[in-house]
């Protein structure tokens, strides 16, 4: 008599991923790539600043162009808007469903209290939700021109840009929040790749070479446009 | 020896508990720090007080059941069992904090004592090959390549503690489940039920209320038999080629 | 009703004769053919009504889990039951060495026959021949079962199975996996068991401990047992009773066998009817850590194959007490390579620990209380180099050092002999039934396959054997021949009244209040048997024993102080209770050993010795499983006698010297 141990397959697999926590975490990992890809993209845009002003601006309105004329202006900056709003969303919702999980899974703390796991680790959510804050402000400053000091003009980011940086407050929003954007990547980068199976043994040391030398680079290539515009490189 | 010891008391699972304070004098360096607590208890008893209750039984670090965590280190400092622990690794005049794991899936039963059959119902879920006895080919008609084997013995060497949940900050048994998937897995004979297994022990395991993984790292380093962190990778590499399978 | 004073009572010693006993269920016929007939001849129970039938198993080792997950799969209702928190953590889960089975992977000339012979020989001529040889039959089924389930063991290069010699034998059949044989085999057995959970064929109660054996009409037909977590104490009722829970070598309290291991389970078969045999066969193993204090909670074996490279000795004159580095060859005794030229550090167990007692009874043994010798490794690490000895011993020689804080690369180790193995047990027929119908015993709950003497990496074997192979057949036979029982419920006086003997003894541990814990008793009782009951025993001592264990007993029934109580978690409960068996069991023990007026395996009686100290056997007199029967506490039971038959191994006397 054969045990039978396995009941039907569950109704659809795509809702027993999501429900799963390792679907969750696949979720924050690829959704953390695209964010990642992006902000690869934007720093290598940032870097143009030192090349002038003119250079500067011609980018910026390429951003707008690209794609014609089989797009209509600004459709690709709309197209790859909406893909990073979904990642944002996607990236936040596992993240905070994950949270709630943790801290159900966990109701109790240790009465005896000690230093654990990694800065990077351990800030992973917070420095998320300052990251999300900082995102609506720069949104706010450079994209909208809502909150943004001294008369924004649409299609002058380098002026814009210099702007910003020329008050106490841009620069401190910035560079705290280029300094979580690092240590966020630094852990995120090399997790979301033990999420998606590529860790092991041997490969480990690399992976977080990588994801260390990416964070560096990253928050080094955000930061020194502030840091220009302070010192008097950039005006 | 003068050890003092902060002792987590809770009389059942409904009752609250707190930390109480006892002061064990005469401790010698050679005591494991389960002897210690043995002490303690002879003379709680004569005392007319209850004594501390706790899990043990080989006292020789392989049967899992001892599960204290002693100054916020799952089987304290060293990296062993609590019954492997020898007062050696303490100093004179130390006091000593000593509590339950402490996760929702563990809900004490009583002191230092926490239920981890949540563990087993992990297993149940597809943490086995199906094979009824008398049915097995002859031994030698799947060799298994050292490597395979190897691999697959370094993941059975877990002893399902729960160590790995106890010091995990989101209370999760990514590292116990990886153990078992990646033993059976990476085994020939595990091949047929690849993916049921990964997916039902998966499914088992955020069903109990254990958290998720944020990589943390902390089981490995809590874990008295060393498996180690990229375990957890692996385990998510099968899950994923288990999901895509599956779904298409 | 325990009845704790029983002076005026006959004595102890004062044991009647009864009936021979005979195993009726042993086919005769060539003994290779023998277990192919029984097959045949069993009857068997449809797979349609098997669901019909509950079987109860005690114990999730390997002979419980293993039994579980088989009869699960063939359609039996498995109710299981483990003291432990999960079916696990039991202590087959320790085993280091490994598992023999007579594959002859190696073509170094093993076969069924070998293992047959070795082991009727090792077990010193004491064990039945029949199921010895069942034994090494199903040995090589036992490898093909594991390797399917996933269990990890060593593989050479090729991708196949790697395997050793061990203890002594000539050819290399131990099969092992590191030094964690037991834990892999354990596991792949409780994988099983919980596919049968999971399949909702095997219904688990984990943290309950059986407390007594339910025999209504005649027949095994359930337990009493107690949630320990609730303390609630219920009746579970079955057509057939397994109990799979282990030896008793914690009547020794020191022992290497976990702390929670007992033998309540059998004791209280016992008193209900089922005959315990050879009670006085117990293993000393020979290479365990020293005990550092009185606090000492249990032993650590360390492998023997320790033996094969370390030379063992002590200094030449009592009391020296300089280190042992500083004491220059000439004034050390290898005893052992002195003793014993041909074979030297590598003699069988009991040697090898009755010679350690010997020379430590001399005065001359070394470290805290002068009770444990060298075992140095000086000489190895000069010929063969730090990194061979450590690619060989190393996670030997961290174990210990983890133990003692000693370094072994610069110290020499220190051993000492520790109860290990009880090879006594239910008296079980061939087909594993005991003398109560429908009551089984297996693996080291029974008597049945090591004889007096277990080999080592024998017992794992044994233990998979009875669950995977042997039991199953037998169980359909006993249900199939078995006229439906009747009905039982909880009113029927057989269950309630267990159900009210339970209840009133553990009310009588929690009320009697005095002033000693339970372990204090245990020590006691452990420091008698030891002395007594140990390595070398003899008439004066065991019955200096017999009139110190009703003493102890009767003081442990009137000062025992047990806190709480009966309706929680109470460990201190749990304790008393197993302490009031072994003070019973203790005693048949001691009495099996005094009656045996000779030394056979790990029974070693001062007065029978050859002139150079060695073991002489009695076959003339003691060729013979002693069974006792019980008749009440502190009574003298009734022995019977099964006469062991020896057709195809001679026996003949071993010789080392």
């Amino acid at each position: 008599m054969a045990l039978v141990t396995k009941a039907g397959r569950p109704p659809s697999a795509l809702r027993a991923a999501w429900r799963s926590t390792i679907g969750k975490k696949t979720v924050m990992a690829v959704s953390g790539l695209v964010m990642l890809g992006f902000l690869v993209a934007h720093v290598a845009g940032n870097l143009k600043v030192f090349f002038g002003s003119e250079e500067f601006n011609a980018y910026g309105h390429w951003l707008r162009t690209v794609g014609a004329p089989v797009l209509h202006h600004g459709w690709a900056l709309w197209a790859l808007r909406l893909v990073l709003l979904a990642a944002v969303a996607a990236h936040g919702v596992s993240a905070y469903q994950l949270s709630r999980r943790a801290a159900r899974a966990r109701p109790t703390g240790y009465v005896h209290r000690r230093a654990r796991t990694g800065y990077a680790t351990r800030t992973m959510r917070w420095g998320g939700v300052i990251l999300l804050l900082f995102l609506v402000w720069h949104i706010l400053d450079l994209t909208t021109g809502t909150a943004h000091p001294g008369g924004f003009e649409q299609g002058r980011p380098y002026q814009n840009v210099v702007d910003t940086f020329s008050t106490w407050y841009g620069n401190a929003v910035y560079l705290l929040a280029m300094g979580a954007v690092g240590l966020h990547v630094r852990h995120g980068l090399w997790s979301a790749a033990q999420t998606l199976g590529a860790g092991s043994p041997a490969r480990d040391r690399a992976l977080r070479a990588a994801a260390d030398a990416t964070a560096l680079v990253l928050t080094a290539g955000f930061v020194s446009v502030p840091v220009a515009v302070m010192t008097g490189v950039v005006s | 020896m003068r050890l003092t010891l902060r002792v987590w008391r809770q009389r059942d699972a409904g009752a609250e508990g707190a930390m109480a304070t006892y002061t064990v004098d005469g401790a010698l360096p050679d005591m494991s720090f389960l002897e210690l607590l043995d002490t303690l208890n002879e003379d709680l008893l004569l005392r007319g007080e209850d004594p501390v209750a706790f899990d043990h039984d080989c006292r020789e670090g392989i049967c899992g059941a001892c599960s204290m965590v002693i100054n916020g280190e799952p089987h304290g400092p060293e990296r062993t069992t609590a019954c492997q622990l020898h007062l050696r690794s303490f100093r004179d005049g130390d006091t000593i904090d000593v509590e339950p794991w402490r996760a929702a899936a563990f809900p004490v039963v009583r002191d230092l004592v926490v239920d981890r059959s949540a563990l087993d119902r992990i297993i149940q879920a597809g943490g086995y090959i199906s094979v009824p006895t008398g049915s097995a080919p002859e031994a030698h008609a799947t060799p298994v390549a050292k490597p395979d084997a190897d691999r697959a013995f370094e993941h059975a060497e877990c002893i399902g503690c729960g160590a790995c949940v106890a010091a995990c900050p989101n209370g999760s048994a990514m590292l116990f489940t990886s153990a078992k998937v990646n033993h059976l897995n990476v085994l020939p004979q595990g091949a047929p039920e690849r993916e049921t297994r990964v997916l039902g022990m998966v499914a088992a395991m955020d069903e109990e209320g254990f958290g998720g993984c944020t990589l943390a790292g902390e089981c490995a380093t809590a874990c008295p038999k060393g498996i180690p962190l990229p375990s957890i990778a692996a385990m998510n590499r099968e899950w994923l080629r288990a999901a895509r399978r599956t779904a298409g | 009703m325990t009845d704790p004073d029983h002076r005026g009572h006959p004595d102890y010693r004062d044991f009647t004769t009864g009936e021979p006993l005979a195993d009726t269920k042993a086919p005769g016929g060539p003994i290779a053919e023998r277990w192919a007939r029984r097959r045949f001849e069993a009857r068997l129970v449809n797979p349609a009504n098997r669901r019909g039938h509950t079987v109860i198993v005690v114990g999730t080792g390997l002979a419980g889990a293993s039994a579980g997950a088989t009869l699960a799969e063939q359609g039996y209702r498995v109710v299981q039951f483990c003291y432990q928190d999960s079916p696990r953590r039991a202590h087959s889960i320790a085993a280091q060495g490994g598992i023999n089975a007579a594959k002859n992977y190696r073509n170094d000339g093993d076969s069924v026959r070998r293992l047959f012979h070795d082991t009727v020989k090792g077990g010193d001529f004491r064990a039945r021949e029949s199921n010895v040889h069942r034994l090494a039959e199903i040995s090589v089924e036992i490898i093909d079962q594991c390797v399917a389930q996933g269990v990890p063991f060593a593989r050479e290069y090729g991708g196949l199975l790697d395997t050793r010699s061990f203890g002594g034998v000539q050819v290399s059949r131990t099969f092992y996996a590191r030094g964690q044989t037991g834990q892999q085999l354990l596991l792949g057995a409780y994988q099983a068991l919980s596919r049968g959970i999971a399949a909702g064929a095997v219904e688990m109660y984990p943290r309950t401990e059986m407390l007594d054996l339910i025999v209504a009409d005649g027949r095994a037909r359930g337990i009493v047992a107690r949630d320990l977590v609730t303390g609630r104490i219920s009746t579970h009722l079955a057509d057939a009773v397994v109990l799979a829970t282990g030896g008793y070598g914690n009547v020794f309290r020191l022992s290497t066998n976990a702390v929670n291991s007992n033998a309540t389970a059998v004791w209280r078969a016992h008193r209900r009817g089922a005959y315990f045999a050879n009670p006085c066969f117990t293993q000393i193993h020979p290479t365990c850590i020293p005990r550092s204090g009185d606090h000492q909670s249990k032993l650590t074996l360390m492998s023997e194959s320790l033996r094969n490279d370390g030379r063992i000795w002590v200094p030449r004159g009592p009391g020296d007490g300089r280190p042992p580095r500083e004491i220059p060859e000439q004034d050390r005794d290898y005893y052992l390579e002195r003793l014993y030229p041909a074979f030297g550090n590598l003699v069988p167990r009991d040697i090898a620990s009755r010679a350690a007692k010997r020379v430590c009874d001399e005065g001359r043994g070394v470290g805290p209380g002068g009770q444990g010798v060298y075992l140095d490794f000086a000489d190895a690490l000069a010929r063969m180099g730090r990194d061979r000895v450590a690619e060989k011993y190393g996670n030997l020689f961290e174990m210990y050092q983890r133990i003692t804080a000693e370094d072994p690369y610069e110290v020499p180790m220190r051993i000492y002999p520790a109860v290990h193995y009880t090879m006594g047990g239910l008296w079980v027929d061939y087909d594993l039934q005991t003398t109560v119908p429908g009551l089984f015993a297996l693996g080291e709950a029974n008597f049945s396959d090591h004889g007096a003497n277990r080999l080592g990496a024998s017992a794992l074997m044994q233990g998979l054997a009875d669950g995977y192979f042997v039991l199953p057949p037998a169980l359909n036979d006993y249900l199939a021949r078995s006229p439906r029982a009747a009905g039982l419920d909880a009113d029927h006086p057989a269950v309630a009244g267990a159900l009210a003997e339970t209840r009133d003894r553990l009310h009588l541990l929690l009320s009697i209040g005095g002033d000693r814990t339970p372990d204090s008793f245990h020590r006691e009782l452990g420091e008698v048997m030891w002395e007594h009951c140990g390595m070398a025993r003899s008439a004066a001592g065991l019955r200096e024993a017999l009139r110190r264990i009703p003493a102890v007993r009767e003081e442990f029934w009137r000062r025992v102080r047990v806190p709480g109580t009966g309706e929680e978690f109470n460990q201190s409960l749990e304790k008393a209770n197993r302490v009031a068996d072994y003070l019973e069991l203790a005693e048949l023990m001691c009495l099996d050993a005094l009656h045996r007026e000779e030394s056979c395996g790990g029974h070693f009686r001062e007065e029978s010795q050859t002139a150079d100290g060695e073991a002489a056997r009695r076959d003339g007199d003691f060729s013979y499983a002693a069974a006792w029967e019980f008749t009440g506490t502190g009574l003298p039971p009734v022995l019977h006698k099964e006469h062991l038959v020896f057709e195809n191994v001679h026996p003949t006397q071993r010789s080392y010297a």
